[in-house]
């Protein structure tokens, strides 16, 4: 397998006049060409400074991104984002057709744009909306818009920033679906990042697990579940039972040590309650027996 | 009134040419923005009428004069309406647009343009309106140049025909409201999506 991305010792320190705010830091990992990496993460943990500088969008104060062997200085060539604010992320003046052509319209023809588009669109099932614009679609729509335009870019990686975040579960499952059949379609090497741990089971090759801010990787989980997935029966499966308590303890290990602590204080209290109650029935048998 | 008519367009076209590209650099280098603050902020407040005296000396008493003051006059409200619109620009767009690979030059022509639109329409809007007043206060009080301001000076002066000073200030009100009505309908039919808010879902 051949390495896509490469993430090394990766650090960034926002610079403010309130102070510095460190939101990532010593952060490495690899994708694989062809696999899907979810990371998740506490919410404000930094995944979104992450994306940021895997993207180009903001230098990282530290440490290296490397695209299929290219350090990263501004934004690559071959990479797509899909934000999770489609309603912001979607040029409202352009139509659906003419937002997927966007991003090709530096390096093809008119007719080779239209018909990349057309083939996006009719991928995510969108075949008909071309000619719609976007404030006259669903959310969930406005997303699939979103999707077949990163795919009409053929990128080699696709980013995707909590994706499903803003739409309802319906569709949300959907949108999963989607996306895994067009990553077994295309085998585009995905990352998605999201705070939701079944989500990240159920999308991903591999589960990055990060930190608190500042994010660093705590744990790099396989994900052994078959690679055709089912909304019902694979979040049924053991495997991926198991792996997403395994998640959730990661990203709890703070809250969870609070809560033995407290239970461990507790029953140090109680313990002393019932020793004091054993010395007094003690105290009252003793006098008892001594009035006998 | 077709020499007011004619000068307004010419007006319209400069104030344009003038205060579109200048409001673009304006609002997407804020070096050059605080730079030229205080400049901006100087010439603004100046009324145009105030400077007619200054223009007939400079430019004489041709159309040259009101176009000239018009202009300046015009030039205030798409100048700032543009700005504002840059600074409205939702920086999630930019960044989908350099994601995709567009440069600077392309983020400018590509998403601030289009996304300034609606609000370069309005500044239009009220630039023609300023601008008709301006063109009829300075044939008005100048003359010499035609147009409906000339008209009406001429009519109430001698025998003093007030049903042509009336007739004459009619024409100026309808053309005033004819041309907000279609700068609405433009924005209406081109800009239409801007005043869809929130989402259809």
């Amino acid at each position: 397998m051949t390495t896509m991305l490469e993430v090394a010792d990766l650090g960034h320190t926002y610079q403010a006049k309130s102070g510095a705010h460190t939101a990532i830091d010593g952060l490495s990992f690899r994708v694989d060409a062809g696999e899907l990496v979810c990371v998740v993460g506490p919410s404000g943990c930094g995944k979104s400074t992450l994306l940021r500088t895997i993207s180009g969008l903001i230098r990282p104060t530290r440490g290296d991104v490397t695209l299929h062997g290219d350090a990263v200085r501004g934004v690559p060539e071959d990479l797509a984002v899909v934000f999770q604010d489609y309603s912001r992320s979607l040029f409202p003046w352009l139509s659906v057709q003419r937002n997927v052509e966007f991003p090709l319209k530096r390096t093809l023809k008119r007719a080779e744009r239209r018909a990349r588009a057309a083939e996006a669109l009719d991928q995510v099932g969108l075949s008909g909306a071309g000619g719609k614009y976007p404030w006259q679609l669903s959310g969930g729509m406005q997303q699939r818009v979103a999707i077949a335009r990163a795919l009409a870019y053929r990128p080699a990686l696709l980013l995707m920033d909590e994706p499903f975040a803003s739409v309802d579960a319906q569709t949300r499952f959907e949108l999963e679906d989607l996306l895994l059949k067009v990553k077994r379609e295309h085998d585009t090497t995905v990352v998605v990042v999201t705070h939701d741990i079944d989500e990240s089971v159920y999308l991903g090759d591999r589960v990055l697990v990060l930190t608190k801010s500042p994010a660093s990787v705590v744990a790099d989980l396989p994900v052994n579940l078959p690679a055709v997935r089912d909304q019902i029966t694979t979040r049924e499966a053991e495997e991926f039972v198991e792996l997403r308590a395994e998640v959730a303890r990661l990203l709890n290990v703070g809250k969870t040590e609070a809560i033995t602590a407290k239970r461990r204080s507790d029953e140090a209290q109680a313990a002393k309650w019932v020793a004091a109650e054993r010395a007094a029935n003690r105290e009252r048998a003793d006098r008892e027996a001594v009035a006998d | 009134m077709i020499a007011t008519l004619l000068a307004l367009l010419i007006v319209i076209a400069l104030a344009v040419g003038i205060a579109v590209p200048l409001g673009l650099v304006l609002g997407s280098v804020p070096a050059v923005r605080h730079a030229t603050r205080a400049v901006i902020e100087f010439l603004r407040p100046i009324p145009s009428v105030a400077l007619i005296p200054l223009a007939v000396v400079v430019l004489g008493i041709g159309p040259e004069t009101k176009i000239t003051l018009a202009v300046y006059a015009a030039v205030w409200p798409l100048l700032f309406n543009t700005i504002y619109a840059l600074d409205e620009l939702d920086p999630l767009l930019v960044e989908t647009a350099r994601v995709f690979g567009a440069d600077r030059l392309r983020v400018l022509f590509f998403v601030a343009l289009p996304s300034a639109l609606p609000f370069v329409i309005t500044g239009v809007r009220l630039a023609a309106t300023t601008g008709l007043v301006v063109l009829i206060s300075v044939e008005l009080l100048v003359g010499g140049s035609g147009g409906i301001g000339e008209f009406i000076m001429v009519a109430r002066s001698g025998a003093g025909r007030m049903d042509l000073v009336l007739a004459g200030t009619v024409v100026a009100g309808v053309i005033g409201y004819l041309l907000n009505e279609a700068f609405e309908r433009a924005q209406r039919r081109w800009v239409g999506w801007s005043s869809v808010t929130g989402e259809a879902s």
